[in-house]
């Protein structure tokens, strides 16, 4: 098949038929990508839920060059030949970021302080870039209890987004779902049926596909920020998955392990949980050497830099850009 | 007297049971459609009929009947959207309950004109026992040869079921009533795929409202050139309006496209006038998701026109001095009543209807709900005013279904034209506290004053 062309922000890349709109961006650099809260690249129909990712599609493709008639959630929209899409060029959508920005926060508590995700928290990552300093919402934030779901992971209700991926995690790794949403619109919850446990070999990894704090790892819990921990590349040799982990290191200690994310923050190759929860001595691993943290992200601390200041291609962006 | 098509033998004692209705002419158009027509003869007067879907949205049935994409071996399917869940529509029920086996010959007429051999009627929990006499209904026609195998000798089989729901009025947009149907959780899918290429179990699928299917009996035994010459333009045909409200003759009526507001409200063959002898101040020409219109728009345009029941004449003026024809929920509010407490009402339902699925329906619903909660009962600001505009607008456009926007309008209309009364609930907070305050003191909408060029 002819690959088809594409141009997000004036910048113009090839690709094959079938792309979303967000795999483009993404071939072209972080400075045109979306921020994605819900779409997850190895996890298929993810994405099209949090509405991070709309973009302005400013001329439908070659034979048809209307424009959109609304923002289209980029990650489930597929390229057309000769489309043209204006994400950090538009003013309009810049504005409707915000804007979820702020419906995802107006429930979302702010106890980053206490929470174990801090530090490579997606919506901590997507408020610094565009959230507001202070909410315009003064009522009580919906609460529940947290949960314990199986003797290695907590929920914790609260902090979710209903992004939809541990629900697809389960529904695509694990042979059967024992977990879901329940109730509708602003009452819903992630929930086991009956609180029962997840109880399968691969269900940690619902703890690396979450992007906020909602899903944590009960054997790390309030055990060290993730900032003071050193990051390594480790394998080890596994009969249930690639063994292909990151070891988080404190001294000599390993205080966690987890799957390796690329530089979207998503894992590529899922680990089983014996790797995840039960492997925690250096003997059990072979280390492959320290990870960089490449990401714009508030886990490089003192050297985080804004969505602006990485841009690959200065020109294709004025100053000012993303706040 | 206006001509009634779908409702013309609704007087008839029994039309509810087979033997009557065939009596009366029932059944003809299958006969007609199957023994004389092809399918693509009956799409062709649909077409020529100008028939717009009677659901809310108003988009042309012909045309969406032939974007269905038809690959070799696989099936296709006819799904009768009768979820009639909209605050202030019930004409689907009237319709279902008095004359079933009309939306059960629509749907063998148009499955006939479609190619599919299987067909679904899903309806809302609530109106279980309408399923029942649905059931009835489809059995009665199963006995007497009008579906099943080889219907009529024509070789055409086709089997039709009915499917309850849950009760979420989220089926009833058309992609979250497919995963229902599928027997998944009722969240909207993400389009494209449209139904019409990957519908129902992944097949070609058209969903059509329960009015839009009966209409398509008359069609075919009259020809779609005569359906097309009651109306006006482009708003053919009859449509059966559900009129409730502060007015002496509530109910389900069937009107001509292109009748005059004023008539339809006040004239004794339908409303009957507000009821009491009160003012008419405001008006919901089509369900809850359509934007209010003040006293001064309901029977004139903003131009001095006179507003017709078409779907042009009340969108006309857009949504600045326009509303929509959208389901045909005709909601009509006398001198008494609160518009903040009217719009709360509304957003408290699509806060409990929404699915989740997407954020700023799930937050935006809930938000502007407590905001106006707080407006109702008079703890709020001047500020929560401008805040609901904001959230409204945010909301509206952003979503995966129109539910966000169903939910945005309502309250963005209310606060374009009744700003006044919300203020009023901020400013006189000690008056609010009584629900019914707008009996002591009723509040009318200001008219604004002409802009002088």
């Amino acid at each position: 098949m002819s690959l088809i062309k594409i141009t997000i922000d004036n910048q113009t890349i090839e690709v094959e038929p079938g792309t979303t709109i967000l795999q483009a961006a993404r071939m072209i650099g972080p400075g045109v990508t979306p921020p994605a809260m819900c779409y997850y690249s190895t996890l298929e129909t993810s994405g099209g839920y949090c509405r991070t990712c709309l973009v302005k599609v400013s001329k439908g493709s070659e034979k048809d060059p209307r424009p959109m008639p609304k923002l289209v959630a980029s990650c489930r929209t597929p390229v057309m030949d000769g489309m043209e899409v204006q994400n950090y060029t538009s003013e309009e959508v810049k504005d409707v970021r915000k804007a979820v920005t702020e419906f995802l926060l107006i429930n979302h508590p702010i106890d980053c302080p206490i929470c174990d995700q801090a530090g490579e928290c997606h919506l901590q990552d997507l408020s610094y870039d565009r959230g507001k300093s202070q909410s315009r919402y003064d009522y009580e934030k919906r609460t529940f209890d947290e949960i314990d779901i199986g003797p290695t992971i907590k929920l914790n209700m609260n902090r979710c987004i209903l992004c939809y991926r541990c629900v697809k995690v389960a529904d695509q790794l694990t042979p059967q779902r024992v977990h879901g949403v329940m109730n509708r619109g602003w009452d819903s919850e992630i929930s086991t049926y009956i609180e029962g446990a997840v109880n399968n070999n691969f269900s940690g990894n619902m703890i690396d596909v979450c992007p906020v704090g909602a899903l944590t790892d009960r054997t790390f819990r309030f055990k060290s920020r993730v900032w003071f921990l050193k990051p390594y590349d480790a394998h080890r040799d596994c009969p249930d998955c690639a063994g292909k982990a990151v070891i988080w290191k404190f001294g000599n200690d390993i205080y966690r392990v987890t799957g390796r994310k690329d530089q979207w923050g998503e894992v590529a190759e899922w680990i089983c949980n014996t790797c995840r929860f039960e492997k925690k001595d250096l003997s059990d691993w072979i280390e492959e050497g320290p990870r960089k943290i490449d990401r714009h992200s508030v886990i490089s601390q003192n050297h985080y830099l804004k969505g602006t200041q990485f841009v690959a291609s200065p020109e294709a962006l004025p100053a000012k850009e993303l706040k | 007297m206006s001509r009634k098509l779908l409702l013309a033998k609704d007087h008839v004692p029994g039309i509810r049971s087979y033997d009557v209705y065939r009596a009366n002419g029932g059944y003809a158009s299958v006969e007609k459609a199957l023994k004389t027509m092809s399918p693509e003869a009956v799409t062709e007067e649909v077409k020529k009929s100008g028939l717009r879907g009677r659901g809310g949205a108003g988009f042309p049935t012909g045309m969406k009947w032939s974007f269905l994409a038809k690959p070799e071996g696989v099936p296709r399917y006819l799904v009768c959207n009768a979820d009639e869940s909209e605050p202030g529509t019930f004409k689907d029920r009237y319709l279902m309950e008095r004359i079933p086996h009309l939306l059960v010959e629509g749907m063998i007429t148009s499955s006939f004109a479609l190619g599919a051999n299987t067909s679904f009627i899903y309806i809302r929990g609530e109106y279980f026992y309408v399923s029942r006499i649905l059931e009835q209904a489809i059995a009665e026609a199963y006995a007497n040869g009008w579906l099943g195998k080889n219907i009529l000798g024509s070789g055409y089989d086709l089997d039709l079921y009915v499917q309850v729901g849950a009760g979420a009025y989220i089926c009833g947009e058309e992609t979250a009533l497919l995963e229902s149907l599928e027997g998944k959780r009722g969240n909207p899918r993400i389009k494209p795929p449209f139904p019409a290429v990957e519908g129902l179990y992944r097949c070609p699928t058209v969903v059509n409202n329960v009015e839009t299917i009966a209409a398509v009996v008359p069609i075919v035994n009259d020809g779609g050139e005569a359906y097309a010459a009651i109306g006006i333009g482009r708003s053919t045909g009859t449509k059966l309006i559900s009129a409730s409200g502060n007015i002496n003759k509530p109910g389900v009526y069937e009107i001509e496209l292109g009748l005059p507001v004023e008539e339809f409200l006040f004239s004794d063959e339908y409303c009957g006038g507000i009821a009491n002898g009160k003012r008419l101040k405001a008006c919901v020409p089509g369900g809850s998701s359509v934007p209010i219109l003040p006293e001064y728009l309901v029977c004139k345009t903003a131009t001095g026109d006179d507003r017709l029941m078409t779907y042009e004449s009340l969108s006309d003026g857009g949504f600045a001095t326009g509303s929509m024809l959208g389901s045909g929920g005709f909601i009509v509010y006398d001198e008494n009543q609160c518009v903040v407490r009217n719009t709360w009402n509304f957003s408290r339902f699509y806060r409990h209807e929404s699915c989740g699925q997407c954020s700023p329906c799930r937050e935006g619903t809930g938000w502007m709900e407590t905001v106006l909660r707080r407006l109702e009962k008079g703890m709020g600001n001047l500020d929560d005013i401008d805040l609901l505009v904001g959230v409204a607008k945010k909301i509206e456009g952003n979503t995966i279904c129109p539910l966000g926007d169903a939910a945005a309008w309502p309250v963005a209309a209310a606060i374009r034209h009744f700003r006044h009364e919300f203020e009023y609930h901020v400013l006189h907070a000690e008056k609010v506290k009584d629900p019914k305050h707008g009996h002591k003191e009723p509040i009318m909408p200001v008219k604004p004053a002409p802009v002088v060029a």
